[in-house]
């Protein structure tokens, strides 16, 4: 037998997704969004946690015999933000992004992230913005209801029917139960875990089919690159940070990005010393990127889309294997 | 015990939940936004038949289930058990009548299914997909009547009971899809 060559999508879905790219850069072009190219591979890499980043080693003119360690980036975040600080102005970026260990219907280790930040905006101008590209990608065909916007807060009232931000453990727990989840052992400390099985098994699948769902202002402990907003009048502190489903399909993450330079050193010593105790590998800091922040990052709110799960919604499809030529098993 | 990491396991791969043995029957990988990855299992219980869900850390391991699936003759049924052999090895294994299930409408002596084993002890048997067997009893067809759309029901040798074509007569061979419990053709000789 001969080894499978072909593609996995169909030549038609290759066109749609030839489309949906023009389409991109036509919206942004429209808006006077400058497109840029960063690096792929890069001497640092987000310490986030839940962030694996594949790495290879760089031998050539200027390394050590060994080769110098070269992440693949897991998204072209620093590489912008670096721009936006050397006074860009709005950019936005097609670009491939690589996370080790993410394969499954959803996801593909090697993916096409298309990412933008606007200086001047905050999460909600942004959110206005994501839903006028989807507007111009998706089209009324797949929108057939006017969007929603929900905090984390209501969002787990309304399908939870719990309050995010204060149920302990145990509450959560008796959640997934009563929904029949039979979830993995967790930490007893960990909150935040629990709340995302929620957000996926019992949550997700209940959001409406054919509209678009934001939810916004995350707990505190899930802010990653968010700003922070103290709360008002006893009500607990929220990330600036939204997420964008299509149906039961989470599309996008967007922050009101984070600016503060010894703020944010802060949080990647923090990922670094969880990587440390749970003995994940810990990138070295990037030390280019807080220059940047601490030269001056201005306001501005970024978001990074999955285009894959963009061309899959656009086609109607389940799974991103029918929408990339070829996909990890067939690369 | 042997086990497996959340990355080894495909659909098809036989594990351990509470003690049975089961047969992944839909794999997926879910991670929320910037949160943990987690590993989506259903699976069918090899026992039951049930299928349910369960979610993996990816940092969690799941014990195999011994589980093998061997080709074995038919021998005989001495009333409580059915007795099963390996062809090349002679080894043999009983099973109960639960154990064999409808298989049981299917086979005769001397047939090859496929035995089902659990640590080493039969847990399901599966007929071959198709099998000739004898009409024990039936109405007698109308004469002349060969091809019209219309069946009747026929009681087999294994007491199984078929709907065959009404031109088909009593102590005639025919070939039956197991799967479907449906009637083919004629047996040709």
């Amino acid at each position: 037998m001969s080894a499978d060559w072909r593609p996995a999508a169909s030549l038609e879905r290759l066109r749609l997704r030839a489309g949906l790219l023009a389409a991109v850069r036509a919206f942004f072009a429209a808006r006077g969004v400058l497109e840029v190219e960063t690096p792929v591979l890069a001497a640092a890499t987000i310490p986030e946690v839940h962030l694996a980043s594949l790495a290879t080693r760089w031998r050539g003119p200027g390394a050590p015999e060994q080769g110098a360690v070269l992440y693949l980036q897991t998204s072209p975040e620093v590489h912008m933000k670096r721009l936006l600080a050397a006074g860009s102005g709005p950019i936005f970026q097609l670009a491939r992004a690589f996370r080790d260990g993410e394969s499954g219907r959803r996801h593909n280790p090697e993916f096409t992230l298309l990412e933008w930040y606007r200086p001047g905006f905050d999460h909600h101008a942004l959110m206005d913005e994501v839903e006028a590209l989807l507007a111009a990608t998706l089209g009324a065909g797949i929108l057939r209801a006017p969007a929603e916007r929900l905090t984390y807060a209501e969002l787990f009232s309304r399908h939870a029917g719990l309050d995010p931000h204060r149920a302990a453990a145990a509450e959560l727990d008796a959640a997934l139960a009563a929904a029949g989840v039979a979830a993995p052992a967790l930490d007893p400390e960990d909150r935040d875990g629990r709340l995302e099985l929620l957000l996926t098994h019992l949550i997700e699948p209940r959001l409406p089919a054919g509209r678009i769902t934001f939810v916004y202002d995350f707990p505190a402990s899930q802010a990653a690159l968010a700003r922070l907003r103290p709360g008002a009048g006893g009500e607990p502190p929220v990330a600036e940070r939204f997420e964008v489903y299509v149906g039961p399909v989470e599309l996008a993450n967007g922050f009101h990005e984070l600016a503060d330079a010894a703020e944010q050193r802060r949080r990647f010593e923090a990922d670094l010393a969880a990587r440390r105790r749970l003995g994940l590998p810990t990138p070295p800091l990037d030390e280019r990127f807080l220059a940047a922040l601490a030269a001056g990052l201005p306001p501005c709110a970024g978001v990074a889309l999955g285009f894959d799960r963009l061309v899959m919604l656009a086609a109607g499809a389940g799974a991103l294997a029918e929408v990339i030529a070829f996909p990890i098993d067939r690369a | 015990m042997a086990s497996y990491h959340m990355n080894e396991l495909r659909t098809g791969t036989k594990i351990l939940i509470d003690g049975d043995p089961c047969t992944i029957v839909d794999i997926d990988f879910v991670k929320p936004g910037k949160g943990q990855a987690f590993t989506r299992v259903k699976y069918r219980s090899l026992l039951t038949g049930r299928v349910n869900e369960i979610t993996y850390k990816q940092s969690d391991a799941v014990e195999a289930a011994d589980v093998t699936e061997t080709e074995m003759q038919y021998l005989y049924n001495d009333g409580t058990s059915w007795h099963f052999m390996v062809p090349g090895s002679y080894e043999q294994h009983e099973a109960r009548e639960a154990v064999v299930g409808d298989a049981a409408d299917w086979i005769k002596e001397q047939d090859l299914c496929t035995v089902t084993l659990f640590n080493g002890i039969p847990i399901s048997v599966t007929p071959p997909n198709f099998v000739v067997l004898e009409i024990a009893e039936t109405d007698p067809g109308v004469r002349g009547d060969t091809s019209s759309g219309g069946t009747k029901p026929a009681k087999m040798e294994t007491g199984a009971v078929v709907k065959v074509p009404l031109f088909i007569q009593s102590g005639e061979q025919i070939k039956i899809d197991t799967r479907t419990g449906e009637y083919v053709s004629r047996a040709k000789e």
